[in-house]
């Protein structure tokens, strides 16, 4: 028997961001819900806090940037939990193609309609937190360049996690660890911004972390997902 | 690692490429070794499941692994189709370790598990199609397969309105587009009615004749005569 | 070359060989130990500008070292598990995590202890603590993935993963830590810079660091031989030790 391939890697990718995106849009509130609870927790501070606008600027880059971790946290678990549950994981694993064209592909989907809309956002928010004006661009970029990160390194730890009953707590456990360097350099970029020096030095720094998760995460999740389904 | 038994295998897989080299007719009177089993052991939370099991599957083969539950056979069929890593053995294909070679192996098998991997966001068809797409076999006549499989003026409907059998047919109805000549089937027969059960029958017995092997594990008869069966039976170990 | 190493990897063999080195240790971590806590805490001279409160240096910089050298081990084990499957060093890394976490939290609760004299307060934003702190989160992630599994050989695998991709993000954790430490801080805390130490703390030192990575050996070496004994309660050898010693 002769078995031809005529599934090329590239159209693999498409076939699986095209049906992850279908997926997406037909279950809209997976990617209302955790951009509503992005624009909560950004409004949950001043609340905390006290409206003055100064202090309210000052903190501005850490809320948004730690509630667009929260938010990426929660949308997390649909990266891979709904595929193992009902078998379409393995046959993905079956398939004639790398692992690692797969997980690429299901990863730049979750950022499609997790991760962009919170950089759309951001702005907004921006606003009800008096962020100063310097630092909106500062806040975009950093969030254009960070957001792929939280993603790219999410996948490793939900696809540690996807076999797991209860692994919910788990994964924010794993993975939040993982984030501090992104936090650390983001925020700063953004504080940098708003005294008006430049802050390229930072934002490189988030790009190098960028590429680097881009060409060895989705590796740690193919191997993770292998003894998830095992 | 190589246990006597090990060698043999692979000498008698070599012995048969070497006589396919000499007449190169694809009769289908000899039998090529497809998949072999090599020492396989299993161990699921501290149980033995089954230990050092050797075996080996040609062309024309139909297999039913039998045993009561928690014998193990799920187990072994995803040992076999390379989801799960034995304790210790190895899996060939074409004297080859499958782990190592996943790729050219995967797309010389067809498996379908417990669970049917229809997504209930996506139509039939949709699913039909991904699901043909992703194994690189032929989409455009996606439709027509779904007659086979009963699903004809389904085609338009959300999976999550459809039934377990009815997501089990989407399921199976790759069988009908496979080109691939390994089927590894996890109780297909689940939720499907009798003249569903007769019909797959038949295309195993049509899959078996073109040169392909079925591995399938079912607590049903199968109504083949008993010489075109062969059986892999697993006991129930208590340690 | 490593053909020597062959019978090791045996883990009837390893239990026993390890069986017959735990005296050894035991007696080595204990006086040492003795040695050293003794010379440590009354021997050796107070320190002129923090006095006897310095002495919490001879626990919290040996325990600093080593829980971050009981990651990389726990790492490098798990790297030659998931390269080799070698299922000995699954059981290591599945007996070094805990205590590893231990060590750090001796670690990070010492030098709070230390901060209370020196700063004035228990907790300081400091970039060694800092670190400390994600690094106890990240032993934690890995024991808590290790339980979170029923089977114990994936449990191994997947703990082994996530300790791998720790140790790829200790060095980033670490340096951006310590560069927004250095960003915030401005002149507040100076830094704790090592003072070229004197010979009469730096023998206690070295004694002190010692034993306690002996002691850490001794515990990693009884939790190793559980582990074997537990991934391994099928096979016939521990059924006859089973019998021959009857169950505690």
């Amino acid at each position: 028997m002769k078995t031809d391939h005529n599934l090329s890697y590239k159209s693999a990718f498409s076939l699986i961001i095209k049906r992850d995106l279908t997926i997406a849009f037909r279950h809209r509130d997976d990617i209302i819900n955790p951009l509503l609870f992005f624009i909560i927790v950004v409004t949950l501070f001043p609340l905390g806090i006290g409206p003055e606008s100064t202090t309210l600027a000052r903190i501005a880059p850490g809320i948004i940037w730690v509630a667009a971790l929260l938010s990426t946290l929660l949308s997390l678990d649909r990266l891979f939990k709904s595929d193992h549950e009902d078998g379409s994981l393995e046959q993905m694993m079956l398939s004639p193609h790398p692992i690692f064209i797969l997980v690429l592909a299901k990863i730049i989907a979750h950022w499609l309609v997790t991760g962009l809309p919170l950089i759309f956002i951001a702005p907004l928010l921006a606003v009800l937190l008096h962020l100063n004006e310097n630092s909106y661009g500062a806040l975009m970029l950093t969030l254009l360049l960070g957001t792929p990160v939280l993603s790219l390194l999410g996948a490793i730890g939900v696809a540690l996690t996807v076999g797991i009953k209860k692994g919910g707590v788990l994964l924010s456990l794993l993975v939040l660890p993982l984030y501090i360097p992104i936090l650390i350099f983001a925020t700063s970029a953004i504080d940098t911004a708003a005294m008006n020096l430049p802050y390229s030095g930072q934002l490189a720094i988030i790009a190098a972390l960028f590429f680097g998760s881009l060409t060895l995460a989705p590796f740690a999740v193919s191997a993770a997902l292998k003894v998830s389904t095992n | 690692m190589f246990h006597k038994f090990g060698i043999k295998i692979i000498q008698k897989v070599i012995l048969l490429a070497n006589s396919q080299n000499i007449q190169p007719s694809n009769e289908q009177t000899d039998k090529q070794v497809l998949l072999s089993a090599n020492e396989l052991t299993c161990i699921r939370e501290d149980r033995i499941l089954f230990e050092a099991l050797n075996f080996s599957v040609s062309s024309g083969d139909i297999i039913q692994v039998e045993g009561p539950n928690g014998s193990g056979k799920t187990s072994l069929l995803r040992i076999l189709a390379g989801l799960s890593q034995p304790y210790d053995g190895s899996v060939l294909f074409q004297q080859q370790n499958i782990v190592d070679h996943a790729d050219a192996f995967h797309q010389n098998l067809l498996y379908l598990g417990h669970l049917p991997g229809v997504k209930g966001e996506m139509t039939a068809q949709e699913n039909l199609a991904f699901n043909l797409a992703l194994h690189g076999n032929d989409v455009s006549t996606a439709e027509e397969t779904l007659e086979e499989v009963n699903l004809l003026g389904f085609e338009d409907a959300l999976a999550s309105h459809l039934s377990a059998g009815q997501h089990r047919r989407i399921a199976l109805a790759r069988l009908w587009q496979s080109i691939a000549p390994i089927w590894i089937l996890d109780e297909p027969f689940t939720a499907i009615d009798k003249r569903g059960v007769n019909t797959l029958e038949q295309l195993f017995l049509a899959h078996a004749q073109r040169g392909g092997c079925v591995i399938l594990t079912t607590h049903q008869d199968l109504s083949f005569p008993e010489d075109k069966v062969k059986k892999i039976t697993l006991d129930y170990r208590f340690y | 070359m490593w053909k020597w190493l062959h019978p090791y990897a045996n883990p009837e063999v390893s239990y026993h060989f390890i069986g017959k080195l735990l005296p050894w240790l035991a007696k080595i971590t204990m006086t040492l130990l003795a040695i050293g806590m003794v010379w440590a805490l009354v021997f050796a001279p107070a320190d002129y500008q923090q006095g006897d409160s310095f002495r919490i240096f001879y626990i919290h910089v040996p325990t600093a070292i080593l829980s971050m050298s009981i990651y990389l081990a726990m790492a490098s084990a798990a790297f030659c598990s998931l390269v080799w499957q070698f299922r000995l060093a699954d059981a290591s890394a599945a007996a070094m995590a805990p205590v590893g976490a231990v060590i750090t939290a001796i670690a990070l609760f010492t030098g709070a202890a230390w901060g209370k004299p020196m700063w004035g307060t228990w907790w300081i934003w400091d970039a060694r603590l800092t670190s400390e702190l994600v690094l106890l989160f990240l032993y934690l992630g890995v024991i808590a993935l290790h339980n979170a599994f029923e089977d114990k050989n994936l449990a191994g695998k997947a703990a082994g993963i996530l300790s791998l991709v720790g140790v790829v993000n200790i060095p980033i954790i670490k340096y951006s830590v310590e560069w927004w430490n250095t960003l915030h801080q401005g002149a507040t805390v100076s830094k704790m810079s090592a003072p070229s130490m004197s010979m009469e703390m730096f023998w206690p030192f070295v004694i002190c660091f010692l034993a306690i990575a002996m002691l850490v050996t001794f515990v990693i070496s009884i939790r190793f031989r559980t582990e074997i004994l537990a991934r391994n309660s099928m096979r016939p050898w521990v059924r006859e030790l089973i019998t021959a010693e009857g169950i505690k």
